[in-house]
């Protein structure tokens, strides 16, 4: 949020001269001027105000009141009043600890795994598509033209039991080998951990794919025949020039993948079992099933803290000098 | 049936003192202001004499309120119902024939809105209005009768009046009258039965039959092919049926006995998911191999998969209705009294049970179902027989302090 909030006010502030109501007051006497200058000014602020209102409604009151909602205490039927009531917060971490943990262990996971597959594709596509670049790129974003849920769904049919998937893995005994990991169970796919993190996976990839490409795309060709011009190998180009170069991209996608990989609850839902349930469907559960409001504020407070916390050690130690 | 006072939360102390009356003493409690009421009924012609017990009518008196009725005026309606429970045209989906026919009919402009995917949590979206005595901009909603008994003892479902619903006075069936939830059916109306019993793909487990809720949670040969429903009181009913308890009158130690079962089953992976309507495609493909399903739905699926089976436990199955309610405060109750009569005209009846395939209340509608297919006429799961009907149980309605912390161990449940 603050990697992609930062570059457009910042865009935004420095006064233009050009904006609407600038050019709307074209006085000539002296007085006319000083107010123009003073117009002037403000204009920066005009301009910040829809942002500013948009944050305001959307962000600021909802944040208020679901601050005020994770300490109240009470009954739906004989409604909720604040209570400074902080159990919400530790009955919520001694009822949900697993679901926390496994939420960042498989956001965590499926953001390693995307950049781990993301980085080489977005490598192909900046410096060796040539005139494929284009059409590449449309493809890392056409899942976007169907929805979240049918392409988790139509994972469910490709990774079902008696599916292809299943049936090669289980040749090649890739799944004897995951179920001793702990992955897999009963040699199949669906079901398990495995199949969360791989649809977390799937459903990122392009939050990830996307500003690798934009940061590789923008390095200089030269740089790296001037490093080979230096007697650099491949290998070393790539671990002194365009690695370094590229980061601003690696944290801006893993800030884009973490993050609503570790709030997601649909491809737990849909591609897990019991057992693999993260904190958002415990959640969600609360919001909409047990309507426990408190409880679920609480919970999701415990989460945006959390997130925020890793966060910000993250960006201390990757530095974001250059994302902005 | 020891009946736990909190039930009564909420409701003003006549009404409170009727509820409990007509729950203990049933049709004894008769007044004799109800007797006249129905007599003028009878006399309208109504086939009163051909039921059991009939639906009482108002008899609240001066202190009932009455919310200001505008359907004279306002010839609308807005229907609040779950997705696919409603006929629709096979040509095009646009039209439901039975609907469209009530429009023509009565001249009445339906709002039909497919809003309600969960008791809960449909709760949570109209109970802020309601408690406020606000309109909830619905006039006839569709809810499962332990949510509608909360509805209904919090004083929130407006009476329906008999008069206006000759036909559904006259043709709902006798065992549908005497509802825990709403005794004597002056509130509401069932829109369907719903039964949950065991289904299995015989594909996927080799031929084998499944028919007890012990198979699904022990059986190892089902290990990680079964599914159960997130619908708290159709998977803790059934399992509980299974333990041995009845679920229509548990205990909180019952409760958390037969929770315990589940909790091994889900540790020990035996259990795939908890899931809501989604898990036909798996059991249709074999991915889940047995489960708790609803019976309307394997009635459908086992058009197109004759692979699929159900199995009504010995233990006994779950059986409930979604009842039609009119929120306090809307403003067309006529007109949707009008509606509900005109679903319980058998034709009409029989024409949506034989789209929506669930267990349907109207008399004689299964002597127009023959007129429309023959086997659905046949089957049991929409127009059950009396040994059927015997062994279904109903899960006891619940005060919403008791609910909410079901509600919460079952979430933890099924969330691991």
């Amino acid at each position: 949020m603050t990697a992609t909030g930062a570059p457009a006010s910042e865009g935004a502030a420095p006064p233009t001269g050009t904006g609407p109501l600038s050019t709307g007051s074209a006085q000539g006497d002296a007085s006319g001027t000083a107010a123009r200058r003073g117009r002037r000014k403000l204009t920066p602020y005009w301009l910040l105000l829809p942002a500013g209102l948009w944050l305001a409604l959307f962000f600021v009151a909802p944040f208020f009141y679901q601050a005020s909602t994770s300490v109240q205490s009470g009954s739906l039927e004989d409604g909720f009043r604040v209570t400074w009531d902080f159990t919400n917060y530790s009955d919520a971490l001694a009822m949900y600890g697993p679901h926390f943990l496994r939420s960042f262990l498989y956001a965590a996971t499926a953001t390693v795994l995307c950049l781990l597959i993301g980085y080489p594709l977005a490598y192909l596509i900046a410096f060796r598509a040539g005139r494929w670049r284009g059409l590449l790129l449309v493809m890392v974003i056409a899942p976007f033209f169907t929805s979240f849920l049918i392409r988790t769904l139509a994972w469910k049919t490709i990774l079902s039991d008696a599916g292809p998937v299943v049936g090669v893995l289980k040749s090649l005994h890739v799944l004897d080998v995951t179920s001793q990991l702990g992955l897999t169970g009963d040699d199949r796919l669906l079901a398990t951990p495995l199949a969360v993190v791989c649809g977390l996976t799937y459903n990122f990839l392009p939050f990830m794919i996307l500003p690798l490409y934009s940061s590789l795309e923008r390095i200089d060709l030269s740089l790296h025949e001037a490093a080979r011009d230096l007697y650099a190998t491949p290998a070393t180009v790539f671990r002194k020039v365009t690695f370094p170069l590229s980061l601003p991209g690696v944290v801006a996608g893993t800030l884009l993948t973490f993050i609503p990989a570790s709030g997601d609850y649909i491809n737990a839902q849909l591609l897990g079992s019991p057992n693999t349930q993260m904190v958002g469907n415990a959640i969600q559960k609360q919001f909409l099933n047990v309507l426990d409001y408190p409880a679920a504020a609480a919970m999701s407070f415990i989460l945006m803290a959390i997130i925020l916390i890793a966060v910000s050690v993250y960006m201390r130690k990757a530095g974001t000098e250059e994302l902005v | 049936m020891d009946l736990d006072p909190e039930l009564y939360e909420g409701l003003p102390d006549p009404v409170r003192k009727a509820w409990e009356r007509s729950l203990t003493s049933g049709r004894a409690a008769m007044s004799r202001r109800r007797l006249l009421r129905l007599g003028s009924l009878a006399a309208g012609g109504a086939a009163l004499a051909a039921c059991g017990i009939p639906p009482a009518a108002g008899s609240g008196g001066g202190t009932e309120r009455r919310d200001p009725d505008h359907s004279k005026k306002e010839r609308v309606l807005n229907f609040a119902n779950w997705p696919l429970y409603i006929d629709v045209d096979d040509k095009n989906k646009k039209k439901r024939p039975t609907l469209n026919r009530f429009e023509k009919q009565s001249g009445v402009k339906v709002k039909y809105v497919e809003d309600i995917n969960d008791n809960n949590e449909f709760y949570g979206k109209i109970k802020p209005q309601l408690a406020a005595g606000q309109d909830t901009g619905r006039d006839l909603i569709c809810l499962s009768d332990w949510m509608a008994g909360r509805i209904i003892r919090q004083g929130w479902a407006q009476r329906l009046d008999p008069a206006h619903m000759p036909h559904a006075v006259a043709n709902l069936e006798d065992r549908f009258r005497t509802a825990a939830h709403d005794p004597g059916r002056q509130f509401s109306y069932p829109w369907a039965g719903t039964a949950c019993v065991v289904a299995y793909n015989k594909k996927a487990t080799g031929g084998k039959k499944v028919t007890s809720v012990s198979q699904l949670l022990e059986d190892d040969f089902l290990k990680g092919r079964v599914s159960m429903l997130t619908e708290m009181t159709d998977t803790m009913g059934l399992a509980m049926l299974d333990t041995g308890i009845d679920p229509q009158k548990f205990t909180a130690r019952d409760f958390d006995r037969t929770l315990a079962r589940l909790q091994k089953a889900v540790d020990a992976k035996q259990l795939r998911r908890f899931s809501g309507n989604d898990y036909l495609d798996e059991l249709n493909s074999g991915d889940i191999a047995a489960c708790l399903a609803w019976a309307g739905d394997i009635v459908q699926l086992r058009i197109d998969n004759p692979d699929v089976e159900f199995a009504l436990p010995e233990s006994g199955y779950l059986f409930g209705t979604d009842d039609l309610l009119v929120p306090a405060k809307a403003r067309h109750r006529a007109n949707a009294e009008a509606m509900i009569d005109f679903y319980y005209q058998p034709r009409e009846a029989a024409e949506l049970a034989a789209w929506v395939n669930y267990i349907c209340p109207v008399t004689g509608a299964k002597a127009e179902m023959e007129k429309i297919d023959k086997d659905l006429a046949e089957d049991t799961l929409i127009f059950p027989d009396a040994e059927t009907i015997a062994r279904g149980r109903n899960f006891r309605p619940m005060s919403t302090g008791e609910h909410a912390r079901f509600e919460n161990k079952f979430a933890k449940l099924i969330g691991a």
